[in-house]
């Protein structure tokens, strides 16, 4: 646990479910940014000036805090552009089949005690865990 | 309002992906390698996001109407299925691959980075590609079932 880091971990977590609540409490909308996204990517739909200022937001937020200072690094990525294209695809279409993903389901379908969502969440995250012990461990390793 | 609230959600959001380091893919991977050196934080992020959220989602059921639009639109709840625990998994691989789960992504576009644009654009191409699969499969089962009605 060399890099476990609880204090900023538990701030900007209590901030991303602030941030989900105002959503629900304001906009009556769940905070699940693959659903604001692919509901962009439809073509009709009118619902869509909120998802919008959501997502400006949410790609704001590192822009304004580079300037006081506290930008964010180049996030670290893996060298194989067809590795990041897979993901990307699987990512895609694994939460719209899914109905969510780490916000949707994680934060505010558990929050909302949803048993699709605790089903949903145990399961990718075993995915994942499954994917990095092969990638790291089996073939990697 | 109906513009300024959701802007606002999404930098507090944004403001804490940020702090809490998950916009680091590496910091991710790091809490699903429980084989490796393993890093909790994720674990933290999740449990600090839904102390906030569980009484706060309470508090939006007792209320009757959001602040700014009429009504509130929540996923309507149907048991746990094969799409669900497919897309699940499917989703798992993905982000345990790269590290990169959608709301971190979009907010990574910020860096310009080429690797988070590519990564962006196959997440939106599979969101599409879902969306024309589902309609060609919702057309075939009432082609279908057509069929089985002239039979009988």
């Amino acid at each position: 646990m060399a890099n476990f880091t609880p204090v900023s971990a538990a701030i900007g977590g209590a901030l991303i479910g602030l941030s989900a609540v105002l959503l629900m409490l304001s906009t009556g909308r769940v905070a699940g940014i693959s659903g604001i996204l692919s509901g962009l990517l439809n073509v009709r739909g009118e619902d869509k000036d909120w998802r919008i200022a959501f997502l400006a937001g949410l790609i704001l937020a590192p822009v304004l805090a580079g300037l006081i200072g506290y930008g964010m690094a180049q996030p670290a990525l893996p060298s194989s552009w067809i590795v990041i294209a897979v993901a990307g695809l699987l990512v895609g279409f694994g939460t719209r089949l899914g109905g969510g993903c780490t916000s949707g389901h994680g934060i505010c379908g558990i929050a909302r005690l949803s048993p699709r969502s605790v089903a949903a969440t145990v399961v990718f995250i075993a995915t994942a865990i499954a994917t990095v012990a092969i990638t790291r461990h089996v073939v990697g390793g | 309002m109906r513009i300024v609230a959701p802007l606002l959600c999404g930098l507090i959001f944004g403001a804490g992906l940020l702090i809490s380091g998950m916009l680091q893919p590496a910091k991710v991977l790091a809490f699903l390698d429980v084989f490796g050196a393993w890093d909790p934080s994720l674990l933290v992020v999740m449990a600090a996001a839904l102390a906030v959220s569980v009484p706060g989602f309470r508090l939006a059921d007792r209320s009757a109407r959001p602040w700014f639009v009429g009504q509130y639109l929540r996923p309507g709840q149907s048991g746990i299925d094969l799409p669900l625990v497919s897309g699940a998994a499917l989703f798992g691989i993905g982000w345990g691959l790269v590290g990169l789960c959608p709301g971190p992504a979009l907010e990574s576009l910020a860096t310009l980075s080429p690797g988070v644009i590519v990564f962006v654009v196959a997440m939106a191409a599979g969101m599409i590609l879902h969306a024309f699969w589902s309609k060609q499969r919702v057309a075939a089962r009432r082609d279908r079932s057509m069929a089985t009605a002239t039979d009988g």
